[in-house]
């Protein structure tokens, strides 16, 4: 999907501190619709709280957030997925006891039409908007390749599996706007290369806007559109993959001052 | 205006017991971030074990001993057959697990000792001594009194002995505490042993108050509300907030009792502590859970 | 064991894959047995089994089902089942009293409906508080219940003693008065109130519910709405649990009294779904029959061993360690249950003696 002139999502002017330490520093920001949007930057430099703030799990002290035009006041974190706002977590945060689907489906939930009473008597109405939902989740399922996994309890699939399933189910809400922290931590070279693959499908069939942190550079520089860098809660540099490599505060702030003069 | 008096230092006096029962949980909470349920059927079994020893002619102090030391091998017990077992469980599930082992204990203390009550006289008669104008309890004094004592004795423990600094790195971080080198099960089995011997004390207080009997192992009721308004994580909480639930209880079972009906001391505490963490969502000196995503 | 084989047995449709019983070998066992239950035991039972055993058996696990719903599934810790089960027993006996044109079904069903909003106002306060300390909440109730039977005499039509007799039931003129009458209004009761409460489980509900137990910062983010899901938890649970109450006090004891619906109540409810297995519907129903058996083969075997009858403080006690024991032993090694146990042994035995 090509990148849209129109704004998605712009971050004005955020102030976040947690007591005395100040995390995120006036920070700006504005996410392209359809585009691949990656956030990096070192340890500790606030990206996660970043994500935080988008999806309303923060609340700044200062600043506005402003998501498909309209400023979100009182922004909560379960406003989100009523604007269209899905994420996945750093460290998982599926639903452990239930199945690869059971999570999918979980996802559905404002889409699908249910009622008390037709739950309980297992009216026709209701079977029928299961069998609806239960095909959106298999559609989901195919595209990311776990349907063979469909059944099996999360907790007893591999690291990579689960970051997947946990994908899936965020997809599951059809957002607008996907944020992913941190998608392929602990992963290693190959299961990075699919991750990197689903994004880009995801991005591109499905018009997702995604905002991605991540450590690898590669993968970052390989599939992103725009760039931010941060480093101590302010932006060092914003720019293509290809402005953001030769920009020489992203290296002193990776690197270190002194590679940079040996470079 | 005596008659309030009265009743307020009265009740914060009788809150010194539930203190003494709260601090036995503190220190297992502290230690594993349990909430043991059987430390109610601990103090029944202490008591009932100490009791059954005096009324054999054995002298105060060596029962004292000799129970302490079934309790030892007890808690030995324990944790080789269920602590061990349960280490990476939720806090709901270990929870489940001591309302478990409270039933056991329960049932082997009576299956062990029988199920009649025993008096239990420890010198102390319960006869009021009049303070300027107050009558207050020469008992509750005294308990008060051992209270402090073992406070002071507990604080002691923690700040200035090796072990008491072990014992707040595993309440802080248990794996970076194994990983220098403390041995968690020591910390454990020594930890609940403290526990047991202030279940002991506690015992015996309320036993001779009550009568060493079955509804001693209840007390962990009223403890918990205790615990909810004082923090779990707080020896001076759980006193703090003993002193409020035995005052507040009184207070409310003659001023309220008289208009909504008596009885109210039952469950007034637990809508205290309702009401008290929909303000302090930890309790008075409890410690914050930050959550990070 | 080859029992049977379940070749060609394939599920087509998403509404096959939710029944109970995916191959027909099963359903057909099922329907046979609850066949068995309605039409023939009424006629061959001796009155001990449906007094002593089966009806006690059928009360528990419905109690057993509603608190699973809000422990099992939706994983709020309630120490309060006994104090929804008095709610519903003294609320059916009042509208019964003060209203008698009420059938007793409606009665019954009301008397939940009370149940639940007693359980939506103890729930509210899981909106703030979180995890442990919500015991606090159910614990609260379980004390003010009895206190407030107690101590109000309207509860109880200002009867001197306490103890009320239930009044005379029938349904449609035909009275239901018999060991056989109780037996078959609470036998319809919990199969029509499970079957409602597995229909609530498979649907976004029951979904809804456990995702909110296994992580809720997740399912605030997915857009499921926590305090309801939470307060819709409290009230189903304890309409199951009232309900449960109104059979225990009109079909089981015959007395309406607040005595036998204590904590050791709500705890012993709390062991049924330990030890049945939490979130297992089937659970709910072996856990409520080895409460119920267990103590019968204690003292059945006491008497063997002994050769009299044990001294019944001490078999109280016996049973407090085997209990203790148990749940002890479920939580550590098998935290699915009796449920899981026997669905292990089941499959084991029908392959035997293959071993895979």
């Amino acid at each position: 999907m090509s990148v849209s002139p129109v704004v998605l999502l712009e971050l004005k002017a955020i102030n976040l501190s947690f007591g005395s330490s100040q995390v995120l520093n006036q920070l700006s920001l504005e996410v392209r619709e359809g585009e691949i949007y990656s956030l990096i930057g070192p340890n500790g430099a606030g990206k996660s709280s970043v994500i935080n703030i988008i999806n309303g799990i923060y609340q700044p002290q200062s600043g506005q957030i402003i998501f498909a035009g309209q400023v979100l006041h009182n922004y909560k974190a379960k406003d989100a997925p009523y604007l269209g706002i899905a994420r996945t977590f750093q460290n998982l945060a599926l639903f452990k006891q239930m199945s690869v689907l059971d999570n999918v489906l979980t996802g559905r939930v404002l889409k699908s039409h249910h009622s008390l009473l037709g739950a309980l008597l297992s009216l026709p109405s209701t079977r029928k908007d299961d069998d609806l939902q239960r095909l959106k989740a298999e559609e989901i399922l195919k595209l990311l390749n776990l349907q063979e996994y469909r059944d099996q309890l999360v907790s007893s699939l591999s690291y990579g599996l689960q970051k997947r399933v946990e994908l899936a189910r965020a997809l599951a809400a059809e957002p607008k706007f996907l944020l992913l922290d941190e998608p392929m931590a602990g992963m290693n070279h190959s299961e990075k290369q699919n991750i990197a693959k689903f994004i880009q499908t995801i991005n591109q069939q499905l018009g997702i806007t995604i905002f991605m942190i991540e450590h690898d550079l590669a993968v970052v520089m390989d599939i992103s559109d725009h760039i931010v860098v941060l480093d101590y809660g302010k932006k060092i540099a914003e720019g293509t993959p290809q402005q953001i490599q030769e920009h020489p505060e992203v290296l002193s702030a990776y690197l270190g001052t002194q590679a940079l003069e040996a470079h | 205006m005596s008659f309030f008096l009265e009743v307020l230092l009265g009740g914060t006096l009788a809150g010194v017991m539930y203190s003494l029962v709260a601090i036995g949980f503190v220190l297992i909470y502290r230690a594993s971030g349990v909430f043991n349920f059987a430390q109610g059927s601990l103090v029944l079994f202490s008591a009932l074990t100490f009791v059954n020893l005096t009324e054999r002619g054995i002298p105060f102090v060596v029962a004292f001993i000799v129970t302490l030391f079934v309790i030892f091998v007890l808690v030995l017990l324990i944790d080789a057959l269920i602590l061990k077992h349960l280490i990476n469980r939720s806090v709901i599930t270990l929870f489940m697990a001591t309302l478990g082992l409270s039933y056991v204990i329960e049932g082997l203390a009576q299956t062990v000792w029988g199920t009649q009550v025993h008096g239990l006289d420890l010198g102390i008669s319960d006869a009021p001594i009049n303070f300027f104008g107050i009558m207050l309890s020469k008992f509750d004094l005294f308990a008060t009194g051992i209270a402090g004592t073992l406070v002071i004795i507990l604080s002691l423990l923690f700040s200035k002995t090796r072990f008491g600094i072990s014992l707040r790195a595993v309440a802080d971080d248990p794996l970076a505490a194994q990983s220098v080198g403390i041995r968690l099960n020591h910390i454990w089995i020594l930890v609940w042993t403290v526990a047991g011997f202030v279940a002991l004390v506690a015992g015996l207080l309320w036993g001779a108050r009550l009568g060493v009997q079955f509804s001693l192992s209840l007390v962990v009721l009223k403890a918990l509300p205790v615990l909810i308004i004082g923090g779990f994580t707080s020896i001076a909480g759980a006193i703090l907030a003993g002193l409020i639930v035995g005052a507040t209880e009184k207070l409310a079972e003659i001023y309220l009792g008289g208009i909504i009906g008596s009885g109210i001391e039952n469950w007034f505490p637990y809508v205290l502590a309702i009401l008290f963490l929909l303000v302090y969502p930890t309790g008075l000196f409890g410690q914050k859970q930050v959550t990070r995503v | 064991m080859f029992l049977f084989s379940q070749a060609r047995q394939y599920v087509e449709q998403y509404q096959d894959e939710k029944r109970i019983f995916r191959l027909k070998e099963h359903r057909i066992l099922f329907i046979f047995g609850l066949l068995i239950a309605f039409l023939f035991v009424p006629f061959v039972g001796p009155d001990y089994l449906f007094n002593a055993i089966l009806v006690p058996f059928l009360v528990l696990a419905l109690a057993g089902l509603g608190l699973n719903i809000l422990t099992g599934y939706t994983g709020q810790l309630s120490l309060g089942a006994a104090a929804f089960m008095a709610v519903g027993a003294f609320a059916t006996y009042n509208l019964e009293l003060r209203i008698p044109q009420l059938p007793l079904l409606v009665s019954i069903f009301l008397g939940g409906i009370i149940a639940a909003l007693a359980g939506i106002v103890v729930g509210l306060p899981s909106l703030r508080i979180k995890g442990f300390y919500l015991i606090v909440s159910t614990l609260a109730a379980q004390f003010f219940v009895p206190w407030l039977f107690t101590q109000y005499g309207w509860f109880t039509n200002n009867n001197a003693s306490g103890v009320i007799t239930a009044p005379r039931m029938e349904i449609l003129g035909y009275s239901i008065n018999s060991p056989v009458g109780h037996y078959l209004l609470t036998l319809s009761t919990v199969v029509v109130l499970t079957v409602l409460a597995r229909n609530l489980i498979n649907s976004q509900y029951g979904r809804n519910f456990r995702a909110v137990r296994d992580m809720e910062t997740a399912a605030i983010t997915i857009g499921i709405p926590v305090s309801q899901t939470k307060l819709l938890a409290f009230a189903i649970s304890s309409f199951y649990l009232g309900i449960a109450g109104a059979l225990w006090a009109f079909a089981y004891l015959g007395t309406i009294e607040a005595d036998g619906l204590d904590l050791n109540r709500s705890f012993q409810i709390l062991f049924i779904i330990i030890i049945g297995g939490l979130g297992s519907l089937t659970g709910s129903f072996l856990g409520a029959a080895f409460i119920v058996l267990l103590p019968i083969l204690l003292s059945v075997l006491g008497q063997a061993v002994f050769g009299q009858a044990i001294d019944q403080a001490l078999l109280q006690n016996l049973q407090k360690i085997i209990f203790g024991g148990l749940i002890i032993y479920f939580l550590i090694k098998e935290p699915e249950g009796l449920s899981r146990l026997l669905r292990n042994l089941y499959h084991r035995l029908r392959k035997w003696p293959l071993r895979y």
